[in-house]
């Protein structure tokens, strides 16, 4: 029974039943016209410098950038070159995928425990930005003695090099509840745990999800500078198959080579745009404007 | 009923000095009683002066006064988000309804989600939390919007939500700091209508803050008027009207002349 008799009368907002005013499903011409644009400058600027542009800027054979033509022809429309790129891709592809979970668990944890201790944030966190700027070229010998020369070997590089963003988006994202927030849950004495699972992790998931999207490239990268590293186990990478394919001055496949790879980390973004908007979409002011 | 003293609740950190006022079995023991509280912050700010007044079950005590004089920071002791530097306050924490000026929903919960988190926080069984939380949401108005997220709703609808938020508590006392200071004067008008009906169906006894002199008229049984920072207490006045009130008493003469009153004593309040 309602005390309430203009109910709601005061604000002729929605009708409950209606679809959310969000849910926009019209196709947008603007989100394909231009990347197509891009897309085409692109490919009619890499012909030109085929053709032309290596000789007549920098003195230099055009066969050094194969056509796109030839690259599509010789890379994917040959089906031995395209099985040797595709089964390298995969492994790559296995090796990102995997040092990306791995970053995001540790990732994750590490932000986690920045977040409940701020002497675990100041001790860590210089470190942590060190480790960008360590050239991995330098410590293959200790990562071999380590890990092996293989697989986890890759996987460290994917971790090393991806673990920044998502720790600081982690981070910022858990203490970006505002005060008012915190209050409530202070008036009912909520333990540290409850204020972490019910509204800091909650909070944080929209700056999660962008860490997760940034890493996600990033591991990408990760996995074929590892690989170059660490060919034990015989598992040879898409950056493995273009380097042998570069090695014996036959370019078209190496570039094919580098689409792929290149296709693997949009594929990843695109994933993990999607992920975060089937998470936070719904609520999230902004998840909808962005990708 | 368990009676906390001042910020026993939450933390260790707070070491109190002071004892539990003791319970008197002759009148009805005050719901809501503050005795010699006052307040300095750690940076020096002398938010609040020594302050004591009572808020008896059946009361509403609306206070005014200067901005900056300690109001909010009064709620806070009351509540125990804050610790008060001398004086005690006996209230009872287990059912406290506090509406901050946001509406401080959080943002990835629905309406109904929402409404249930403070008997969420509370322990409450799912079953009973959810169906205390359907009641409150009814009670404000907000049925038909239990499934919209905060992002979905106008102010006041979210300031209606964080109303029932406290609602699925029981409150016996009822903290309000300035809940309606962002909405339009229509639906401020409105959502007085709504506190006031929930006044008197709840029986909790209430302490409002706001600017607008008429919204406390309309609302209370008493006025109370701080002085500027430190705040305390200069002025305090009986409101004469029966419940339920009209809106139509905002336009009576002795509405006018009381108004005027406490518009008076605000102005010394400032000087
Ligand atoms: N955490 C704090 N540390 C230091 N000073 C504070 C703190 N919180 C509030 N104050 C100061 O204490 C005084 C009283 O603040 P309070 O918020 O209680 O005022 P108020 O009466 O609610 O004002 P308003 O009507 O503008 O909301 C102000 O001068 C404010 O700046
Ligand atoms: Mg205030």
């Amino acid at each position: 029974m309602s005390l309430n008799v203009s109910v709601a009368a005061d604000e002729p907002i929605v009708d409950p039943g209606a679809p959310a005013s969000s849910d926009r499903s019209g196709f947008e011409w603007s989100r394909v016209i231009g990347p197509a644009a891009v897309l085409v400058i692109f490919v009619a600027l890499w012909h030109y410098m085929h053709s032309d542009g290596m000789r007549r800027f920098f003195d230099k054979p055009g066969f050094l950038l194969p056509a796109p033509e030839t690259v599509i022809n010789d890379a994917f429309l040959n089906s031995l070159a395209r099985s040797k790129l595709l089964t390298g891709l995969g492994w790559t592809t296995l090796v990102a995928l995997t040092g990306l979970l791995i970053t995001i668990v540790v990732g994750v944890s590490l932000a986690v425990m920045m977040a409940q201790a701020k002497w675990v944030e100041r001790s860590t966190y210089p470190y942590l930005v060190a480790l960008q700027a360590i050239p991995i070229l330098s410590i293959v010998p200790v990562i071999n003695s380590v890990f092996g020369g293989g697989i986890s070997s890759r996987l460290f590089v994917c971790v090393m090099i991806s673990i920044f963003p998502i720790v600081t988006n982690t981070l910022f994202g858990l203490t970006s509840a505002d005060v008012g927030q915190h209050d409530l849950f202070t008036l009912r004495g909520a333990s540290r745990r409850t204020r972490l699972f019910k509204l800091q992790l909650p909070s944080a998931m929209p700056a999660i999800f962008t860490g997760f999207r940034i890493s996600a490239g990033l591991s990408v990268i990760g996995a074929v500078v590892g690989e170059q590293f660490f060919r034990k186990g015989s598992k040879p990478g898409i950056g493995i198959v273009m380097e042998n394919y570069r090695q014996k001055g036959i370019y078209p496949q190496t570039y094919g080579g580098l689409i792929l790879a290149a296709g693997l980390g949009i594929a990843m973004f695109l994933v993990f745009g999607w992920i975060s908007k089937r998470v936070v979409g719904h609520w999230h002011e902004s998840a909808r404007k962005t990708t | 009923m368990t009676i906390h003293e001042y910020a026993s609740r939450n933390d260790d950190a707070f070491t109190s000095s002071t004892k539990v006022a003791p319970m008197t079995n002759s009148a009805p023991a005050p719901a809501l009683s503050f005795s010699g509280v006052s307040m300095v912050f750690p940076d020096g700010t002398h938010a609040l002066g020594e302050t004591s007044f009572d808020v008896r079950p059946g009361e509403f005590v609306t206070v005014v006064g200067p901005s900056g004089c300690g109001k909010s920071t009064l709620l806070r002791i009351a509540s125990g988000l804050n610790k008060a530097t001398t004086g005690t306050v006996t209230v009872d924490r287990a059912h406290l309804g506090y509406v901050f000026q946001d509406p401080t929903l959080l943002q990835w919960r629905n309406v109904q989600r929402n409404v249930e988190l403070m008997a969420e926080l509370e322990g409450i069984g799912k079953a009973e939390r959810q169906s205390r939380a359907l009641e409150a949401i009814e009670l404000v108005g907000l049925k038909g919007f239990e499934n919209k997220y905060p992002k979905q709703l106008s102010g006041g609808m979210k300031m209606r939500a964080s109303l029932a938020r406290s609602l699925v508590l029981e409150p016996k006392v009822f903290l309000f700091d300035e809940p309606f200071g962002a909405v339009d004067e229509i639906t401020r008008e409105r959502l007085n209508d709504e506190v006031i009906s929930l006044f008197q169906r709840k029986g909790f006894a209430g302490l409002f803050i706001t600017h607008s002199i008429s919204e406390a008229v309309f609302l209370s049984t008493r006025v109370v008027v701080m002085s500027a920072r430190p705040g305390r207490i200069i002025a305090d006045f009986p409101v004469p009207f029966d419940y339920p009130r009209s809106p139509e008493i905002r336009f009576d003469a002795a509405f006018a002349a009381l108004s005027g009153e406490i518009s008076h004593a605000l102005r010394d309040a400032h000087a």
